[in-house]
């Protein structure tokens, strides 16, 4: 309870910080909006159905991104993890593919994929696999050779040590994976909505009031809800592997 | 002979749980004094209070000198990976001039027998040696008082007798006044010119033995000697009087009668 | 060596297929790679004003960027992991600022430091001191009981401990998050680079774009492509020697 007042205030610290820098005028004119004018902005916007439908496409489309980046992430980690000699055979592309930024995709993409969810998706998609994959394949490193020898002498077959040894084992490794894809994830996503000018999303609505009416405290609107959504799944994830993670 | 290190009514609470009672000691110049006591009984407490880590609750604790060292039981973690032995040794002596640190640091790996190891990483040895230089690098810093909490726990018995021989040279040949905490009554009489005696926790000290042995001593002789014999028993007894917790012999009795009645039925 | 051969067998294999599909389809998305190679080699080759004027500016302002973000996350990391009572504190708004998408900065980037090469470093200052910063933290948290001790004990001075004690100690994790750092540096250079200049990998791959040569626009992602992979080999030598007092280093050894 004491940590959790002291966390309020460092918040409140920061707030009144920025409140003073955004009326000094040392700043240029509405560059920085204090925080008073953007939360009054925040409780419009977050009653505006516009707003609220931007928030829910970038959240639907972040999400599908994730379930699509888990569902090839995981069994490729659980393959290159378990054969040696794919994963020695993948090596070079991988670590080719590996540093290619996202964002640098982003041209392709609209050209391929055009202006709609797909390309943020896939963008999104190809962000997020990075860290799932690597950490499923770590943990499949990391595995206690004694777990896997006990369910041997047990008479446990190959596919029964992968699912019922390695996995579990492997899960904790997994989530914090996904905990930081989903992270990467959000980035891309609101990164391609403001850049590629798709039709709807937070992004998008930070866009608009910037090139727009140059409406900066709706572009801080934009910024703070989208760092809440991060907070929220950050937060959320890591509970999920508290809570039934547990080992 | 000078006191080199008095306790007088030292105690500690941790909140509601009183770790140390009221203790009152001295360890004479020279000296090797141990400190032996039931697990948990408050003697890591006692280290951490002497040592200056902890501000007791109540008493005080004074040191006829400017410094002390202290060999932990966890050598793997109380030498520093990232540095070599020779580092680890010199990691006390940062103020002095570079030319006196290694000579330093040299001499004292000599004394532990590790010159040949001065540039290696402490990983790279095995524990007894690990925990030679921990006594190394205590040795170098030239403490009033070297502090031991429990050094030789952590390694298998054959090392155990090594570095207790080790202690016991080394010691005598450059006069340390040293303070061992331990747990084991075998030990305590072994290594010490006195016993303290502490009782369960609270910690208290029940008694102060001399150890009538030789200073010469050997891993043979010594623990057969009629002297050693009768110490360690009185040991013993005086600290089954302190805490008489766990009865092996009872609870080995009702395991086994739980057991033929299984068996019958 | 086997691996090695395996390794690049499967690499040179894929190229391969791109190359020959590449020529069967004759599908201006996807030029196989010769042609990018070529496009790549006048662009940047026989044009060495392309070179100067867009890669050496982007390359210097990510390792500006990147550079100045681990400053401030190591230091900082370092002094708010060694308080529990400072991190008490900070460690909520922490979660909140690194949860940001830095692009939705840019904007106030924009207005603040107006269009140019403040703005980007600050772009990817923001966007990528957060892994420095909060593995610094976990780091200097874990710092162990006994090497805490150790050092009081031994009443080093304060510049010994954090130096001599604490930083080596969290160095494997800051090592971690300077690996994340860097490649996100790589992200956020692009982005500030779409927006509010005319110079850099990242506007020329925009452009290349707008103008449908995509076989300029693929030599750009494969030049990105190739930077990542150089920047991150050179960081993990550099690594691997500041760590190789670690008792196993694990990484990549099995490779």
């Amino acid at each position: 309870m004491r940590a959790f007042t002291r966390g309020l205030l460092g918040i409140a610290g920061f707030l009144v910080l920025w409140e003073l820098l955004g009326r000094s005028p040392l700043l240029p004119a509405d560059a920085l909006p204090p925080p008073s004018v953007v939360f009054g902005e925040l409780v419009t916007q977050l009653t505006s159905p516009e707003f609220i439908s931007h928030v829910v496409a970038t959240v639907l489309a972040l999400l599908i991104a994730i379930v699509i980046a888990i569902a090839i992430a995981v069994p490729s980690g659980l393959v290159l993890g378990s054969i040696p000699a794919v994963r020695h055979a993948t090596r070079a592309v991988i670590e080719f593919l590996r540093p290619i930024p996202s964002v640098a995709l982003i041209p392709l993409a609209l050209v391929m994929l055009g202006f709609g969810p797909e390309t943020k998706i896939t963008l999104a998609v190809y962000a997020a696999l990075w860290p799932i994959l690597f950490n499923t394949i770590y943990a499949l490193d990391e595995l206690d050779p004694l777990l896997v020898d006990t369910a041997r002498v047990f008479g446990t077959g190959r596919l029964g040590v992968l699912f019922l040894v390695a996995l579990p084992s492997a899960l904790p490794f997994v989530l914090t994976g996904i905990r930081l894809a989903a992270t990467t994830a959000l980035i891309v996503m609101v990164s391609v909505e403001l850049m590629a000018g798709s039709q709807i999303g937070l992004g998008y609505f930070i866009m608009e009031a910037r090139s727009g009416p140059g409406r900066m405290d709706q572009v801080l609107v934009g910024t703070v809800v989208a760092g809440a959504i991060g907070v929220l799944l950050n937060n959320g994830l890591e509970r999920v592997r508290r809570r039934w993670v547990a080992w | 002979m000078s006191n080199m290190l008095e306790v007088a009514d030292l105690g500690h609470t941790y909140g509601d749980h009183e770790a140390i009672g009221g203790l009152t000691f001295t360890v004479r110049a020279g000296e090797l004094v141990c400190v032996v006591g039931p697990s948990g009984c408050g003697k890591s407490t006692l280290l951490r209070t002497i040592s200056g880590l902890v501000a007791p609750s109540r008493g005080d604790v004074s040191l006829n000198g400017s410094h002390l060292a202290v060999v932990f039981q966890d050598y793997s973690r109380s030498l520093f990976p990232w540095l070599s032995v020779q580092g680890n040794v010199e990691f006390p002596l940062r103020s002095l001039p570079r030319a006196e640190r290694r000579a330093r640091a040299a001499e004292a790996l000599e004394w532990v027998g590790l010159s040949g190891a001065a540039r290696k990483r402490p990983w790279q040895l095995s524990g007894g040696m690990q925990q030679r230089v921990a006594i190394a690098r205590a040795l170098a810093y030239r403490p009033a008082l070297l502090l031991m909490d429990e050094p030789f726990a952590s390694v298998d018995a054959q090392t155990r007798f090594e570095l207790e021989d080790l202690l016991l040279r080394v010691r005598r040949e450059h006069d340390t006044t040293v303070l061992v905490v331990t747990h084991d009554i075998d030990e305590s009489v072994y290594l010490g010119d006195r016993i303290l005696v502490l009782s369960g926790s609270p910690a208290r000290l029940v008694a102060d033995l001399e150890v009538p042995l030789p200073a010469e001593r050997d891993q043979v002789t010594t623990r057969t000697d009629e002297g050693f014999v009768a110490l360690r028993s009185k040991v013993a007894r005086l600290l089954n009087v302190g805490k008489p917790a766990l009865d092996v012999e009872k609870w080995a009795a009702a395991e086994r009668e739980s057991l033929s009645e299984t068996v019958s039925s | 060596m086997t691996k090695f051969l395996q390794r690049w067998t499967v690499f040179a294999g894929l190229v391969v297929i791109w190359q020959l599909l590449g020529w069967l389809a004759d599908d201006p998305f996807f030029p196989p790679p010769s042609k990018i190679l070529s496009a790549a080699w006048e662009w940047w080759v026989l044009e060495p004003a392309n070179f100067t004027e867009h890669i050496v500016p982007s390359v210097a302002r990510l390792l500006s960027g990147w550079l100045i973000a681990s400053l401030i996350g190591v230091s900082l990391g370092l002094l708010l992991g060694r308080s529990d009572r400072a991190m008490e504190y900070a460690g909520p708004l922490l979660v909140f600022l690194r949860s940001i998408p830095p692009p939705a900065l840019v904007p106030v980037f924009l207005l603040l430091f107006k269009a140019g090469t403040s703005m980007q470093l600050a772009t990817i200052v923001f966007g990528v001191v957060w892994p420095v910063l909060l593995n610094s933290v976990d780091g200097a948290r874990s710092v162990d009981v006994t090497k805490v001790d150790t050092s009081a004990v031994f009443r080093i001075p304060r510049w010994q401990w954090v130096l001599g004690v604490v930083l080596p100690a969290a160095s494997p994790k800051i090592f971690a998050g300077l690996r994340v750092s860097l490649s996100l540096s790589l992200v956020l250079m692009v982005i500030s680079e779409l927006v509010g200049t005319d110079n850099g990998i990242g506007s020329q791959l925009m452009q290349a774009q707008r103008e449908f040569d995509y076989t300029r626009m693929w030599a750009g992602i494969v030049l990105l492509g190739v930077l990542g992979y150089g920047l991150n080999t050179a960081l993990l030598a550099v690594e691997r020697r500041a760590l190789a007092w670690q008792p196993r280093s694990r990484d990549e050894q099995h490779a």
